[in-house]
């Protein structure tokens, strides 16, 4: 007996009710089977009731594809309800993969070219939703015919068919660029919507179209005014806000139309003044306009009195009930922080408040906007709150901001000392998830420090006394201990309490770090050298240190072993060599290239790919030891560059002198002038750090001979797709007359595919009263940049 | 707008209209992976997320997540107040809707879909005029 097929209804009903996935699915491939025989041989008339529940199954997740065809026989059916799902179903089940797509064309060109206007509107929809670039050459005619037609209903579709197609046949844009003046007068708010939203596409995509369109600046301003201005229609507004919607495409507009343009610019100040100040702001629909505003307020060329205004808005908008309101606003500082700094810094209090947020999405943004703000003034502050938010915050933010206050530390700290406290709290706090090359940084910090040799060893012997598991923090303290051990036994420091160690207690600690099971083999590797440096450094005798260093000779980690057996030898053989081996180390220059990023505002991932860690300086002695056996080591952890023993002989004979540093020196590149107008000069110059082949410094060097100062000097830059680019925030925005100090600006770009550098340079700057804008790209990009 | 999705709780479809050209296992990866996401959010967190290259707008009213993938310059709190029209159209039509009329009546819910977006940009901005269509449609449809 042949089972009746269920209405929709009655499957919905039924496939809801099963109990288990299994039972679904016994359900549904019944349907199917037939769905599947009705298809082939049922009656015309239910076809459409078969695809809806076929429908209703491919949206659970079943396969649905031999419906495709079925979709077309309803869409070329007379009958309006084949139609309405036939074309659903299209737009479900085809897509520009699928070859059946096509065939619908004539359908749809069948159905645009018929009078009702019910039909015309699903074959636009379908159209808009699913024409490939093809399907859309073939019926660009027939839409623009119905651009200039009465009826609004298949108008204002129409508008927005044309934006799709645009956007898959570029050149189409030909076509529709004509009648947007026309439609540009339309009262009906749908069609008006869907003008500006093309004239917007056209514009993105067609400088020339760009520069067509800025003539009806004033046209769109006065459509904004009377939407803003004459008393709402109940139909369109929401909340008191008339057709927001609306008002938001026309602002982007308008933002798109007065970029870099002067005269446009000037023409909407006072509307977006108007719209700024009028706008009701007690519900979202309001924010939103507001939002828009401020938005094109930044990116256009407005009066600075207008900018501080949109920024004022961004702070009030921080202080809002609304987290969404704080989030869009924390986005948005971020992306002028450079541009506005002295403006977003006047809210830097209320951003920090935002640390505080519950929502982690909310307290990265503050965290990422906090780190920017960071300045030479403010400093001390910021780590102060950046620090606390490092104990409390949650997991996935702590490597951020650690790297974040470390970078912020190394740029700004006022003295030494507070930046050695500065990165040992941070050490203490989120050790675990500090970047490898904190270690070997505050290694190079505290060895350059000769006046704070004691006021560390006994910060960290402190430190490393109450907690031996944040390994970044035993590794500094092993190697501090191990340099500066006489230091810390001679019992008096002014900046830190007194402290009396004794010889064993030392070592105790050292042994004791050696043998938990928390340490790393590079932590115990420390621990052990510094436990043999100490012979040197203590006045007992070293029969404790001779004996772990003999313990660790038959050790199962084959690096320890190679070291324990090293000392040993060192001991029993070269016991003369040993003082003189083990001699502090003498301070290293620390290569130029090594600073770290500052995110530009855009990219928010603060984690990114660290540099090549600069090589801590316990591996160079290692390397010196290495020289006794005669082996040349494999690679040890942490340094990624081995010497050659032959070189580090030489340099052994020449102690106590510099140390070698392992990599060869960058090859020089000569400096460029790429730019010069009127007395002020732009120089580049580079650097390829070695050890890290796919990294380009350049540094941009603004300096003005002329008689008047260069003023709101902005620089920026754009490199092509393959490759990374980031801008540090410059040194000023004032390049000073008669060649004052020069403006400054570094830029990183990352070129792993070593393609060849090309590179766009944007100057925006007032200079003898005359706002300027250049750009340009730079020629005669030497070989060595890229290659 | 690229896409919108509507889901349950327990994370079923309940419809989704595509904006941009993607296969079907395309689809349903992202799918999968957004309704992840977009559960696991606590229910105090704010309304946007940035997932892969797209900022990500929802909202939940009652049982239903609404979820749109909007890019880069578009506007988050207009994103908003378009979810909240689509909400208030479905709700006028069904007349205080709820989870089960999107489930029965899923076909419905494009239709007024389509009334009020195309292309992924507003078309219309009177909710009367979205209404009205609908209704001569649903006449059409009942004599043809």
């Amino acid at each position: 007996m042949v089972v009746p097929s269920l209405k929709l209804q009655d499957l919905i009903e039924e496939i809801r009710g099963a109990k288990t996935q299994a039972q679904e699915r016994e359900v549904i491939q019944k349907e199917c089977a037939h769905i599947r025989a009705s298809f082939r041989d049922g009656d015309p008339l239910h076809r459409h009731r078969q695809l809806a529940k076929l429908l209703y199954v491919h949206m659970l997740g079943y396969p649905a594809h031999f419906g495709q065809m079925e979709c077309l026989k309803l869409i070329a059916s007379p009958r309006f309800t084949d139609k309405r799902v036939g074309y659903l179903g299209a737009m479900l089940l085809l897509d520009e993969r699928q070859d059946a797509h096509l065939l619908i064309t004539n359908s749809i060109k069948n159905d645009l070219n018929q009078g009702i206007q019910v039909v015309q509107g699903l074959a636009l929809c379908t159209l808009s939703t699913v024409g490939s670039a093809e399907m859309c050459r073939d019926l660009a005619t027939e839409v623009e015919k119905l651009l200039l037609q009465p009826g609004s209903y298949v108008r204002k579709k129409a508008v927005l068919t044309a934006v799709h197609m645009i956007r898959k046949v570029p050149e189409l844009s030909n076509i529709f660029l004509p009648p947007c003046a026309q439609l540009l007068h339309e009262r009906h708010h749908g069609i008006l919507l869907g003008t500006i939203t093309l004239i917007t596409e056209l514009c993105e995509r067609s400088p020339a179209a760009l520069k067509h369109f800025q003539k009806v600046v004033p046209q769109l301003v006065q459509i904004l005014r009377t939407l803003v201005t004459t008393g709402y229609s109940t139909e369109h507004s929401i909340s008191g806000v008339s057709d927001p919607f609306l008002q938001v495409q026309i602002l982007r507009l308008l933002r798109i139309l007065g970029q870099n343009h002067e005269e446009s610019s000037e023409t909407m100040n006072d509307l977006l003044a108007q719209v700024a100040t009028n706008t009701d702001t007690s519900r979202n629909a309001g924010n939103a306009v507001l939002f828009e505003t401020v938005l094109t307020i930044m990116d256009i060329r407005s009066a600075t009195g207008l900018r501080v205004l949109a920024v004022n808005i961004l702070g009030r908008f921080l202080l809002n009930s609304d987290k969404n309101i704080r989030y869009v606003a924390l986005t948005s500082l971020l992306r002028m922080v450079q541009s506005d700094h002295s403006a977003v810094q006047r809210h830097r209090p209320t951003v920090v408040e935002c640390l505080r947020e519950v929502d982690a999405s909310l307290s990265r943004r503050a965290l990422e906007l906090s780190l920017a703000l960071v300045n030479s003034s403010n400093v001390r502050a910021m780590t102060q709150e950046l620090q606390s938010f490092l104990e409390s915050c949650s997991p996935d933010l702590r490597a951020d901001c650690a790297s974040g206050i470390l970078l912020a530390a190394e740029r700004f700290a006022p003295t030494k000392r507070w930046h050695i406290d500065t990165i040992l709290r941070v050490l203490t706090t989120a050790g675990t998830h500090v970047r490898d090359d904190a270690v070997a940084n505050l290694t190079q910090l505290i060895g350059g420090a000769q006046e704070l040799h004691a006021y560390s060893v006994r910060r960290l012997y402190s430190a490393l006394a109450e907690d031996i598991s944040q390994q970044p923090l035993v590794q500094v303290a092993a190697w501090c201990i191990g340099e500066y051990g006489d230091l810390l036994l001679e019992g008096s420091c002014e900046e830190t309490e007194p402290l009396q160690v004794e010889e064993e207690d030392v070592l105790a600690l050292l042994e004791k770090v050696l043998q938990s099971h928390m340490s790393l083999p590079a932590t115990r590797g420390y621990a052990l050298t510094a436990l043999m440096k100490l012979s040197t450094r203590l006045r007992g005798d070293n029969n404790r240190i001779r004996q772990v260093v003999s313990i660790y000779g038959s050790c199962l980690d084959m690096e320890l072993q190679q070291r324990a057996v090293e000392y040993n030898t060192l001991f029993r053989k070269y016991d003369h060599m040993r003082a003189a081996i083990l001699e502090k180390m003498p301070l290293v220059e620390r290569g130029g290239t090594q600073d770290e990023e500052i995110k530009e505002s855009k990219e928010a991932q603060l984690s990114e790919a660290s540099l090549v860690p600069t090589e801590p300086q316990a591996s160079e002695l290692l390397d010196l030891l290495d020289l006794l056996d005669g082996t040349s080591g494999a690679a040890q952890p942490p340094p990624p560059l081995e010497p050659s023993p032959g070189d580090v002989l030489v340099h052994l004979l020449d102690l106590p002198c510099d140390l070698p540093s392992a990599s060869p020196p960058p090859a020089s590149i000569p400096n460029l002038r790429v730019f010069e107008r009127e007395g002020l000069q732009l120089n580049l110059s580079f650097v390829r750090p070695p050890g890290t082949p796919a990294l380009l410094l350049i540094t941009i060097t603004a300096i003005n001979t002329s008689e008047a100062d260069v003023i709101h000097f902005i620089c920026q830059a754009a490199v092509p797709k393959s490759f990374q680019l980031q801008l540090q925030a410059p040194s000023g925005d004032t390049v000073p007359a008669h060649s004052g100090l020069p403006v400054t600006q570094l830029l990183r770009i990352l070129n792993p595919n070593k393609a060849p550098l090309r590179l766009k340079l944007r100057l925006t700057y007032n200079h003898f009263g005359q706002s300027v804008q250049e750009i340009f790209e730079v020629n005669n990009l030497p070989m060595e940049t890229w290659q | 707008m690229q896409f919108m999705l509507l889901f349950s709780r327990q994370g079923k479809l309940r419809l989704q209209k595509w904006y941009v050209p993607l296969s079907d296992k395309e689809k349903k990866k992202i799918t999968r992976e957004l309704v992840q996401t977009v559960l696991a959010r606590k229910p105090k967190m704010c309304s946007f997320l940035e997932w892969r290259d797209l900022k990500i707008v929802y909202k939940r009213y009652a049982s239903l997540y609404f979820c749109c993938a909007i890019e880069d310059q578009d506007n988050e709190l207009i994103t908003l107040e378009i979810i909240h029209r689509y909400v208030e159209l479905l709700d006028k039509y069904f007349g205080s809707v709820c989870e089960l009329d999107i489930i029965f009546n899923f076909e419905k819910a494009y239709f007024i879909l389509d009334e009020f977006l195309l292309g992924g940009e507003v078309q219309e901005t009177s909710k009367k005029n979205v209404l009205k269509a609908i209704e001569q449609a649903d006449l059409l449809q009942e004599v043809s």
